[in-house]
């Protein structure tokens, strides 16, 4: 792992660290709601413990076992899951840039590009604290995340039937708050409206997990279309203008008293 | 396909991407479009993820039962700013009071 870096100022470098552990706390925390739920879907707890160590991704995760328990078939929760991961293609795009890491280092590096990670990274004015706040971040939300989802597979493991505790109630209302931070703008709320219709007016006639890929083409459209706010064309770099970083409650300007 | 075999290939594809992002020329993936559809995806998933798990039975069909009434109550504690956690606890909460009282 990567070494400190060394032109940071003390006090600097606390308040970026310190950044990076509230970010994994807040993000580990739901990891238990998605050891719970993956458990609850049929998944033992090493395929649940292999989603958080390889996959890394939380809404992907949630995807996989989500459709896995509606009866969905393994090809439409790997094309949903991968679906949703392209956004981390873009990141890696960015990071790569703003980390300057060559030959092996990229494996670690593009492992641990998620939402939070670079997030916390572009929220930082300075290049060294871009990279420390990279790389801390990743490694806490890859730590607690995976500790979380053990505990939670644990427990749900011990609850038994997921509906007498409303586990099939848990699971769209952690997609709900995945969706939540995303909808900030105009655009991000129409696409998602008309997605919900699309993927409810196709589920009667389609097996299950197809509606929702079905509904994956208001975002195509969406974005083929002229946008209606300049604001979203910015570039990734501007986090303020994305509505894609930061998942739930832990995007790190809420975390992080200022 | 077995369900390690979904774990794996999907873990396979999600790593596949990210590290894409880490070797291919920039101008390869760079521009308005690109951007717009990857970050309006996610939003487009999500909302469909949402809509079928709640309002769907296990064959495909529309139905109102506890689900709706737990995400209802989840949205409400979004509003309120509440922690992914707790937002999941109260929908699951809300659902198994329901069931438990007979009322859906």
């Amino acid at each position: 792992m990567p070494e400190p870096e060394p032109f940071l100022a003390d006090e600097r470098r606390k308040e970026v660290l310190r950044q990076c552990l509230s970010v994994g706390i807040a993000t580990g925390a739901y990891g238990i709601s998605f050891g719970a739920l993956s458990v609850a879907a049929g998944l033992d707890l090493w395929q649940t413990i292999a989603l958080s160590a390889l996959l890394f991704s939380g809404a992907s995760q949630f995807a996989v076992v989500g459709i896995v328990a509606t009866g969905g078939s393994g090809a439409a929760a790997v094309a949903t899951s991968t679906l949703l991961g392209l956004r981390n293609g873009l990141y890696g795009l960015q990071m790569s840039r703003l980390l300057g890491v060559g030959g092996l280092r990229r494996v670690p590096a593009a492992h641990l590009t998620i939402d939070e990670s670079t997030a916390v990274a572009i929220g930082q004015p300075e290049p060294s604290a871009q990279r420390l706040g990279f790389w801390g971040t990743g490694l806490a939300v890859f730590v607690l995340w995976n500790l979380s989802t053990l505990l939670g597979a644990i427990v749900g493991n011990a609850l038994g039937d997921p509906k007498r505790f409303g586990l099939d109630a848990a699971a769209p209302a952690a997609f709900c708050a995945l969706l939540w931070p995303r909808l900030k703008s105009g655009d991000a709320r129409a696409v998602a409206a008309v997605a919900a219709v699309i993927a409810l007016v196709v589920a009667p006639h389609a097996p299950a997990g197809i509606p929702v890929l079905v509904a994956a083409l208001a975002a195509v459209v969406a974005g083929l279309l002229p946008s209606r706010e300049p604001r979203d064309r910015d570039d990734l770099g501007d986090p303020s203008a994305s509505p894609d970083l930061g998942e739930a409650s832990t995007s790190p300007d809420e975390e992080t008293p200022p | 396909m077995t369900l390690w075999t979904t774990v794996l290939l999907a873990s396979g594809f999600a790593f596949a991407l990210k590290f894409l992002g880490y070797v291919v020329p920039h101008q390869v993936l760079d521009g308005p479009v690109v951007s717009r559809v990857t970050a309006m995806l996610p939003v487009a998933l999500l909302s469909a993820l949402v809509a079928v798990q709640t309002f769907t039975s296990q064959g495909g069909g529309l139905t109102l039962d506890a689900r709706a009434a737990g995400v209802a109550v989840a949205v409400g504690a979004l509003l309120l700013r509440a922690p992914f956690l707790v937002v999941v606890i109260l929908a699951a909460a809300t659902a198994a009071t329901l069931r438990a009282l007979g009322w859906a």
